[in-house]
């Protein structure tokens, strides 16, 4: 019988049929491979960009060129070849759709099968969605209604059309190209990606959402999202993202920049299921993302959440800079690792300004050879009166030869700062299984409610459409509640 | 010139002076300490286990060095101030680097086959005992220092207890600084515990309060063998002017229990290595220490537990209270490697920032490549309990006196892990002469208040 082996009942719940895996036949306008001046210039032409952001990206490159790529994270990263990657892909499309008839039925068909068709989403949920394919975004929803509130949402490239002066001022501003490896390089080729900004006094009416999509073979993905939410603004913004199987390894390494201003309000979620690639460990996409919110603002508050179950290897560290006084910095994080999947993600809590606040959530999962790390630096500078910090990061351990690991960095220089730490690592209780069946609930359920019990704390602060995915994800059946 | 040029080029230059004055179990291994001098150097701020610690400034200055062995005069009877009362001790000396002969306890006094005494002349008595485990634990890949130190020790201490044999009383082991010039000392300690056998070795260093730099190198190799039960204590008490970069060795057979107590009560810079490694089954470690730091002064700890084989237990535990200027970092590693499984490994670091210019660094880390563990650690960086103390003077106890109290109790946690009721007593009253020494000074200082 099933439940009279758990090793087999645990491959069940952590085995993970990767359903994203297909490939759509679209007509997609690829750039030859290879990274040079040329490339960039190309990019930026086919773009349209104005000379300024042109300048960008070449400093960029410029700057990444005298970099080496970094090998602290415990990883084990096989060597990138980055003049093998073409660095732009775009779906072909004559002009910009202006409805959704006029967007490419293959495309749409694509969306559909990632349960974000965008025709229902407009009707039925009130997301207004983004969709960004091969990192070039095809079709933003809602936008219209939006613009009534003053709110703008819409592609990077039409931002930087529309509204240059913005995108100017705050472009870099929380992650300069010079920031690290892969910042730079994203500065360098950036293709596409998101621009929010939320108006002063503004509470957005519905989640935004962008959803990212790696479509053409030998291609990386290079988005750019940037946030801003002015003064007494309030955001929530949700992420999510897949890859179709492939054998080669590819690359996502993209930005996300948040600005938050007086007493301003973000709430940034993430469901990433990239392709892991296969169980022996073949293919996948490397994930090497950065992530950084700027607490602007007195009173201002950032909240991270992260559900990270796809990626080959995550890499990232969606951070907060808690400049203005009072700010609040949140990190929830649920991290699964299977197969030969290996993660290195956790945050940064810089603290600034006076009475800061921040708060760690982490929880790791690893199964299959997995090895799944969680790193976070909590730094207090001299400046941070009474700097408050909490974090909790567990670890499960789904069989022997997975590994899980905590790397917390405390950097205190104020006496008035309280930091804590707590981190525990342990496997499935198994008094709590022998419980569970005693109960006449079978191993199985038991596992899945055991692990839906251990990440709900984090599963809690997801928005509800995207807590549905997020546990389907993990592979769990509901118990009782929605959402 | 790099600091570690002028080590290679003295090794070069007094190869043969330093040999002469050793013995040849303990040279054996200094071509090969400095061939990895000379292809490492010493670790840099870059490197991420020593980014709190310059270790190349602190090597850095001219420093003088006793290569001849030369005799120091000193009476250790008048330098040595921290005998414990109600404690009587098997009492040795080191002065410098070198052991003290003349005054040791008298051989009728050590059970049989007990061996005790100076390294140097210990390998060349018993080059086969000492050759067997003398570098086997202290692994010279692991950092510069400890190859630097390899290539130039010529002495320490030795001790050597056999299968079955239990030593009652403590063995105590005093350290003493003392020069003209700025001195540099290589010391090395070499403890093997046989099977089964039992002992408590109470370390304690001290230095001249003068304006003399001191940089104090000390590895410390201790085996542990099966069964066997071993406490490991040591003090710091040197002046602020010393800087002491240690490392310690353990190794532990299977069902041994072992204690290692490093507490800092007062030094200028000190970075203290331990890495301990279980080589049998249901072995126990017990891993504390605590630093009580002010002024300029910097304690950093790295520790390393190497959970190699199942079933076995380690607590560790490191408090400091950090005053005035004072930096304090601490990196604590736990490796449970695959297929050690019911380690059971807990690790705590516990902080009090007392004052707006400290600063504290804590990484505790876990790497765990095995499913049924019980592992878990914390950190925490914090203040003294304003409720407390407003109760305290609610009650009538003065603001200074009611800190001094909160912090006692802080530490204690630390000098409860001794092992040796003498011992416990007379570190409480340590502890509370340096809060009260410190508090006094600082009563009437303007930068205080």
């Amino acid at each position: 019988m099933k439940q009279d082996n758990p090793n087999e009942i645990l491959n069940d719940v952590t085995a993970n049929e990767y359903k994203y895996g297909f490939v759509t036949d679209i007509e997609t306008d690829i750039i030859p491979k290879g990274l040079s001046e040329d490339i960039i210039r190309h990019i930026s032409q086919k773009k349209g960009e104005p000379e300024w952001l042109l300048e960008f990206r070449l400093k960029a490159y410029a700057y990444w060129k005298t970099l080496e790529m970094p090998h602290w994270a415990h990883l084990t990263i096989p060597e990138i070849d980055y003049q093998a990657i073409s660095y732009y892909a775009a779906p072909k499309t004559k002009q910009a759709p202006k409805s959704l008839e006029e967007v490419d039925p293959e495309l749409r068909k694509t969306f559909d099968k990632l349960g974000i068709s965008l025709e229902e989403q407009m009707k039925l949920s009130g997301i207004a969605v983004d969709a960004v394919m091969d990192s070039v975004s095809v079709r933003t929803t809602f936008k219209e209604k939006l613009a009534e509130l003053g709110v703008i949402f819409c592609s990077f490239s039409e931002a930087v059309k529309d509204y240059p002066d913005l995108v100017k001022r705050y472009l870099g501003s929380v992650v300069s190209y010079r920031d690290n490896f892969f910042a730079a390089l994203n500065s360098a080729v950036f293709s596409d990606g998101s621009f929010v900004y939320i108006p002063k006094g503004v509470r957005c009416p519905m989640e935004l959402s962008t959803y990212f999509r790696i479509n053409a073979a030998n291609t990386g993905q290079f988005e750019r999202t940037l946030i801003v939410a002015d003064d007494d603004s309030y955001v929530s913004y949700l992420e999510g993202c897949t890859a179709p199987m492939r054998d080669e390894n590819q690359l996502h390494a993209a930005i996300v920049e948040i600005v938050v201003h007086d007493r301003a309000e973000v709430k940034y979620s993430t469901v990433q299921n990239w392709y892991p690639g296969d169980k022996e460990g073949k293919g996948g996409i490397y994930n090497f993302v950065t992530k950084r919110g700027m607490c602007k603002g007195d009173h201002s508050k950032l909240s991270w959440t992260q559900v990270e179950t796809g990626s080959a290897i995550t890499w990232k560290y969606p951070s907060c800079v808690l400049a203005g006084d009072h700010s609040v910095g949140e990190f929830y994080s649920v991290a699964v690792t299977n197969n030969y999947q290996q993660a290195d993600t956790g945050t940064k809590m810089i603290h600034i300004g006076k009475n800061t606040r921040s708060t760690i959530v982490s929880k790791g999962i690893s199964a299959g050879r997995s090895q799944n790390s969680y790193r976070g630096l909590v730094k207090v500078l001299p400046g941070a009166e009474n700097a408050r910090n909490f974090t909790q990061c567990d670890s499960l351990l789904l069989s022997s030869d997975c590994g899980a690991h905590t790397f917390p960095y405390m950097d205190i220089q104020n006496d008035t700062a309280i930091v804590e730490h707590e981190a525990t690592t342990s496997k499935i209780n198994e008094d709590q299984i022998f419980y569970c069946n005693q109960r006449g609930i079978p191993t199985e359920d038991a596992v899945g409610l055991i692990v839906n019990g251990y990440a709900k704390e984090v599963m809690n602060k997801l928005p509800m459409e995207f807590a549905v995915e997020a546990q389907k994800l993990l592979q769990i059946s509901l118990e009782g509640s929605v959402g | 010139m790099s600091a570690v040029q002028q080590y290679i080029d003295l090794y070069h230059s007094q190869q043969n002076l330093i040999a002469d004055h050793s013995s040849p179990v303990m040279n054996a291994l200094r071509d090969e300490a400095v061939a990895l001098l000379e292809s490492r150097g010493l670790p840099t701020l870059k490197d991420e286990e020593f980014r709190r610690t310059d270790i190349e400034s602190l090597y850095a200055p001219d420093y003088g060095l006793n290569l001849g062995r030369v005799n120091i005069e000193i009476n250790p009877y008048e330098v040595f101030r921290c005998d414990v009362p109600n404690l009587s001790t098997l009492l040795y000396f080191v002065v410098n680097d070198t052991f003290y002969a003349q005054a040791q306890p008298a051989a009728g006094k050590l059970p049989e086959g007990v061996l005790a005494g100076s390294l140097c002349e210990m390998a060349k008595q018993y080059p086969q005992l000492v050759a067997r485990y003398y570098g086997r634990a202290a692994d010279m890949k692991r950092d510069g220092t400890v190859a630097l130190n390899t290539a130039f020790a010529q002495d320490g201490f030795f001790l050597y207890i056999p299968d079955g044999v239990v030593v009652e009383k403590p063995i105590q082991l005093v350290n003493i600084l003392r020069g003209n010039v700025d001195f540099m000392v290589n010391r090395r300690l070499l403890i093997v515990v046989g099977k089964g056998a039992q002992a408590k070795l109470l370390v304690c260093d001290h230095s001249d309060e003068s304006s003399v730099r001191f940089l104090a190198s000390q590895v410390c190799e201790i085996f542990v063998d099966d069964d066997a039960v071993f406490d490991y204590y040591d003090m710091e008490e040197s002046s602020e002017n010393t800087a002491k970069v240690a490392s310690v060795f353990v190794r532990q057979g299977a069902r041994s229990n072992v204690l290692v107590n490093g507490i800092v009560l007062h030094n200028g810079v000190t970075r203290s290595n331990y890495y301990s490694t279980f080589d049998g089954e249901h072995a126990e470690l017990s891993l504390c220490g605590m630093g009580i730091v002010d002024k300029e002064q910097s304690v950093d700890t790295y520790t390393f537990i190497d959970h190699a084989v199942s079933h076995c237990h380690s607590n560790e535990l490191f408090k400091y209270v950090l005053n005035d200027s004072a930096r304090g970092s601490f990196c604590g590693r736990i490796l449970v490697r695959h297929g050690a499984q019911k380690t059971e490994a807990y690790q705590g670091n516990k902080n009090l920032c007392a004052s707006p210019q400290a600063k504290m660094y804590t990484k505790p880390q876990l790497e765990i490549y095995a499913d049924d563990v019980k592992c878990s650690h914390g950190a925490t960086v914090g203040q003294l309990d304003q409720n407390a103390l407003f109760y305290m003077r609610s009650r009538g106890i003065p603001e200074a006196e009611a800190r001094m109290l909160l912090m006692f109790a802080f530490t204690n946690d630390v000098i409860e892990q001794v092992r040796l009721d003498a011992l416990k007593d007379r570190l409480r009253q340590l502890v509370e002469k340096r809060f009260r020494g410190e508090l006094a000074k600082c009563s009437g200082c303007q930068a205080c208040r």
